[in-house]
């Protein structure tokens, strides 16, 4: 295994060329300008395509027209830009064109902050724009595991027809860590796309349109159970997670991304400390992996959630929960990133308050 | 070895972010786990800078540094900024060409280093960063002089070749102030 120091942004900005991305189109914005500054050095290395659009809105309708022809493409931005692209990626989702966006979150409302957050959850997982649609979205916790995700993520988004974003944040964005290039293989040779506009009506002997304008609402539902069904499918088979040192807990936390990192911690001191805690963490959030909740041994008595949002998440896990389990919460959002100390001490309140009921 | 969480700061342009990617490119030649994480934000030229870096034989969790065991001090703001969150008894390498020693901690090995007026000996005031990084390297124990002069020579390629042996000379320094 050959290991190198990477800085978040650029290694994600690697493994997406070596997922097999042709084209990227980008607004610059805190904290993932180095995701557009490397590709924009090595995209022409590669002889691929690199374009610095106007604004968020014209990029990811550019993505919307190179996926269209049958590109794989990428875009990256943050929070408020993302919002921005919301539009794009509802045209995307409902014309059924792939394409990987990466989100590195960063606090909001509005322009919020620059410093790490996970608020974009609802943004994520509910759709920012309009319309019955999904992404599927992949919240890695390391830079090893974000690399080995974008690398498949292309391969998905075809797989599916569907936009894939990445959600991460600041922290990951910005961390250096060494990871290892090839520990997952690059993405094969991948197929002809025989639905995309790719002007090669000759052959195909009819012109392909994408369109997500559907005026009679007969097809408008058909157009959506179709998709319904494509979702379905994702939650079936795409639901990732990993459960740590849950086989014996009284008590689970419920974490993702960069909050994840610093629950293991945690999760370290208490069981050193002789509390028997555990972690789910959630590695996609959209599906949210229901499956994760499944066959929790008796011991379990309450699930904390832990995010860098106000509840956001939360409303997940309550809506897998309910009534099974005490759910509790410990939040902190606008950029603060919490210290282990903050989940330990919270999780001792807890289990001492349960151990004098 | 066990975890070493360190804090490097000093002001925009004194090459703080540089050091903590060499300890952290030393790190990962020698096989361990390490992080780096720097502040970053709306920074201005002269303005405060830190990084936090993490060594460890195990996979690290969080890459933020609350309680530092080793603090790199290069101009006094920072030292008041960080001096509190230094664990008691841990390693503080402070450059005494720009901070005033009468603020110290008496709790903490204090390792004191005139960076500024080294490098300057040396010919580049702005080699001040790595007469520091020698006196870390020499205190802590952590990597040997060969494993951070492999990182100065990939670093500095290109036009930057000609300064590696300045580099090295200034570190070299920082490690002998250190074994005093």
């Amino acid at each position: 295994m050959s290991r190198v120091l990477m800085k978040g942004n650029e290694a994600m900005a690697l493994a997406a060329i070596k997922g097999g991305c042709d084209a990227f189109f980008g607004y610059p914005i805190t904290p993932q300008n180095e995701i557009p500054e490397y590709l924009s050095e090595h995209m022409a290395k590669e002889d691929r395509v690199f374009v610095q659009a106007e604004s968020e809105v014209a990029a990811i309708n550019m993505v919307y027209g190179a996926g269209g022809a049958g590109a794989r493409v990428l875009t990256s931005s943050s929070s408020p830009g993302i919002a921005l692209k919301q539009e794009g990626i509802s045209y995307l989702a409902g014309s059924e064109v792939p394409c990987v966006i990466i989100n590195v979150m960063r606090g909001g409302p509005g322009l919020g902050g620059i410093q790490p957050s996970q608020a974009d959850y609802n943004q994520i997982t509910r759709g920012g724009g309009n319309g019955d649609y999904h992404l599927l979205s992949y919240a890695p916790e390391n830079l090893q595991e974000a690399v080995d995700l974008i690398k498949q993520s292309f391969d998905k988004a075809d797989a599916y027809r569907n936009p894939v974003m990445i959600a991460v944040d600041g922290l990951l964005g910005q961390m250096m860590e060494p990871v290892d290039l090839e520990r997952t293989p690059d993405s094969k040779q991948r197929e002809r796309k025989e639905w995309a506009t790719d002007g090669d009506a000759g052959r195909r002997g009819k012109a392909n349109t994408i369109v997500s304008l559907h005026l009679d609402p007969n097809k408008l539902e058909e157009h959506n159970l179709a998709l319904k069904e494509k979702y379905d499918r994702m939650v079936e088979n795409e639901q990732r997670y990993e459960r740590l040192e849950t086989e014996d807990a009284e008590l689970v936390f419920i974490a993702y991304g960069s909050t994840a990192r610093i629950a293991r911690s945690a999760v370290e001191s208490l069981r050193e400390e002789g509390y028997k805690v555990g972690m789910i963490r959630p590695i996609t959030l959209w599906p949210f992996p229901e499956n994760a909740f499944k066959k929790l041994p008796d011991t379990v008595h309450t699930l904390l959630t832990l995010e860098m949002s106000l509840g956001q998440m939360h409303q997940d896990v309550k809506i897998v929960n309910q009534g099974r389990y005490h759910l509790d919460l410990y939040a902190r959002t606008g950029g603060v990133v919490p210290e282990p100390e903050e989940f330990i001490e919270k999780a001792k309140a807890i289990l001492k308050k349960e151990d004098a009921a | 070895m066990t975890e070493e969480k360190v804090i490097i700061a000093g002001f925009g342009g004194q090459g703080v972010m540089l050091m903590g990617q060499l300890l952290a490119q030393a790190a990962t030649h020698e096989g361990m786990h390490t992080t780096w994480f720097p502040s970053y934000g709306p920074e201005t030229r002269g303005g405060t800078a830190n990084c936090s870096v993490v060594f460890d034989n195990h996979p690290i969790n969080s890459p933020v540094v609350s309680v530092p065991d080793s603090l790199l001090i290069l101009n006094h703001p920072s030292l008041a900024k960080f001096q509190g969150k230094l664990k008691e008894g841990g390693v503080l390498v402070v450059n005494t060409s720009l901070v005033e020693e009468k603020d110290l901690r008496d709790d903490v090995r204090i390792i004191k280093v005139d960076a500024n007026q080294k490098a300057l000996e040396i010919g580049n005031l702005k080699v001040a960063n790595m007469v520091m990084l020698g006196a870390y390297v020499k205190a802590s124990g952590i990597f040997s002089r060969e494993s951070l002069l492999k990182v100065f020579k990939e670093r500095f390629t290109g036009e930057k070749q000609k300064l590696l042996e300045m580099n090295t000379r200034a570190f070299d320094a920082g490690m002998e102030l250190a074994a005093d």
